[in-house]
């Protein structure tokens, strides 16, 4: 096969910027090959049905993506031992043994629960004086405290885990040593409270995971470490930093959070809309050919990087009308936010729930919601992996 | 071994597609991307009982042909 043209050189749009206009990029062909900023080479994939088409097909590999000497350093090496850097059958039997506690039913019996610690932590940051930094007060501790619940883990132990998470996830540019050091330490942590639950069960996903392996033999000692260090950190940066992103986004759009003010009913379709809309990341994590591949119009020859641009497939206008206009009443119902296929997000319920209660309590409790400080000013984290916001000041009421 | 009866609930089926990576030979999508059998009556397949034990919105339903009981997803 031949490769009809040289690779154009790609870099991922900063949180904040416009993003590039991929049709230009590409000269209009769906799958195009590409240089990134650390100077590997890939192919990119673009499109609604295009991405869709690649990441449900298992010839596009995970486990090679994270294998060593392929995966970039830091986050990609850390995921490689956890279930988004497996293929079946591995992968399926390992995450078949959480899938349950992460279904739609299973997630709707926590909402009460999410509504109210969304409604404590309102109380306490409405309580303090203004601004308040909504990172530390509001959008990390909810999907931290959730997850420290679903699993059994103490929440005295939060402070401890934004350090690890965020030396592992929140700074790609990190030293790759100092992630593993990060990485390390929370599988001894997860060691030590594995030998706990052991000895006193609890109605918890940790006591669950130690049944499984202990009556049933299902996974390893070492994969039941890596599954709740996974969990642990998949949700928490991701859902923290998809609220900040997410209320930038209302922020800009004062209309539209009339709108949402006006109908509470709204949120559920609103908060699609804003996964449809935000960039999470800078760039999405990469598949290798398991063979040659023919995709988009191209034969990807076996061994070759690929990977899928999630926020072209959200903004096909074949698939969304208008599609970079921010609209809380259309429905997105076909976005490909948490992807598709084997590693479509295990905690896509939880999250939707998650961002579903915190927006209703944000809009509807704190009426004037605002930036205490000009847009341009907030600081990212300088990670790929996450958009992560340092702080987000905020004030609220009349101004 | 008896045979399965297969059906997916495409009011619970959110379209993740995970039964289609799955077991690509036994789901299909339709236009609105929501996911049914291929076939509904089907010889016991581990592939299958897979997308069901891990479809994120119990979509998937899997019975024993003659005893009409739940096929176990474990």
């Amino acid at each position: 096969m031949s490769v009809d043209s040289s690779p154009v050189k790609f870099t991922p749009a900063r949180p904040g910027q416009p993003l590039p206009d991929i049709t230009t990029i590409s000269g209009g062909r769906p799958v195009f090959r590409a240089e990134l900023p650390d100077g590997r080479l890939a192919w990119l994939v673009s499109g609604h049905e295009t991405v869709r088409q690649m990441i449900i097909d298992q010839r596009f590999s995970r486990a090679q993506a994270v294998a060593p000497g392929r995966a970039a350093p830091g986050f990609e090496m850390s995921a490689a031992e956890s279930i988004s850097g497996m293929d079946p059958p591995e992968h399926t039997r390992l995450r078949k043994l959480v899938a349950s506690a992460f279904t739609a039913r299973r997630v709707e019996a926590l909402r009460p629960r999410v509504a109210a610690i969304v409604n404590e932590l309102i109380d306490t940051m409405a309580g303090r004086p203004q601004p308040a930094d909504l990172v530390a007060h509001f959008s990390l501790p909810l999907p931290a405290q959730v997850i420290c619940e679903m699993l059994g883990v103490p929440a005295a132990d939060l402070e401890q885990f934004h350090a690890w998470s965020d030396a592992i996830i929140g700074d790609w540019q990190r030293e790759a040593g100092e992630i593993m050091t990060a990485v390390a330490e929370l599988y001894g942590y997860f060691g030590t409270l594995i030998e706990i639950k052991r000895a006193r069960p609890a109605d918890d996903l940790i006591s669950a995971l130690i049944a499984a392996r202990d009556d049933a033999d299902r996974l390893s000692e070492h994969e039941l470490t890596v599954m709740c260090c996974a969990l642990l950190i998949a949700g928490h940066e991701t859902t923290a930093n998809h609220i900040n992103l997410s209320l930038l986004l209302l922020l800009d759009h004062p209309d539209q959070v009339v709108t949402l003010r006006a109908d509470p009913e709204l949120i559920h379709g609103a908060v699609e809309e804003l996964l449809r809309c935000t960039r999470l990341g800078g760039l999405p994590p990469a598949r290798v050919t398991t063979e040659d591949v023919r995709l988009g119009g191209v034969t990807i020859p076996a061994g070759e990087l690929v990977i899928p641009l999630y926020s072209t497939a959200n903004r096909d206008r074949s698939v969304f009308s208008d599609p970079d206009r921010f609209d809380v009443t259309r429905d997105p119902a076909s976005h490909l936010a948490f992807g598709a296929g084997v590693h479509y997000c295990l905690g896509a319920q939880l999250a939707r729930v998650e961002l579903q209660e915190a927006f209703r309590g944000l809009i509807g409790r704190l009426p004037g919601l605002r930036l205490a400080v000009p847009a341009g000013d907030l600081e990212f984290k300088p990670g790929m992996a996450i958009h992560s916001l340092r702080e987000l000041p905020v004030r609220w009421g009349e101004p | 071994m008896s045979r399965w009866k297969v059906s997916v609930d495409k009011n619970l089926c959110i379209g993740s597609a995970m039964c289609v990576a799955i077991a690509p030979d036994r789901f299909v999508l339709d236009e609105r991307q929501r996911s049914g059998p291929v076939e509904s009556a089907i010889d016991p397949d581990e592939q299958v009982r897979d997308a069901a034990a891990s479809c994120p919105s119990e979509a998937i339903s899997l019975v024993d042909a003659d005893t009409g009981q739940p096929v176990d997803l474990d």
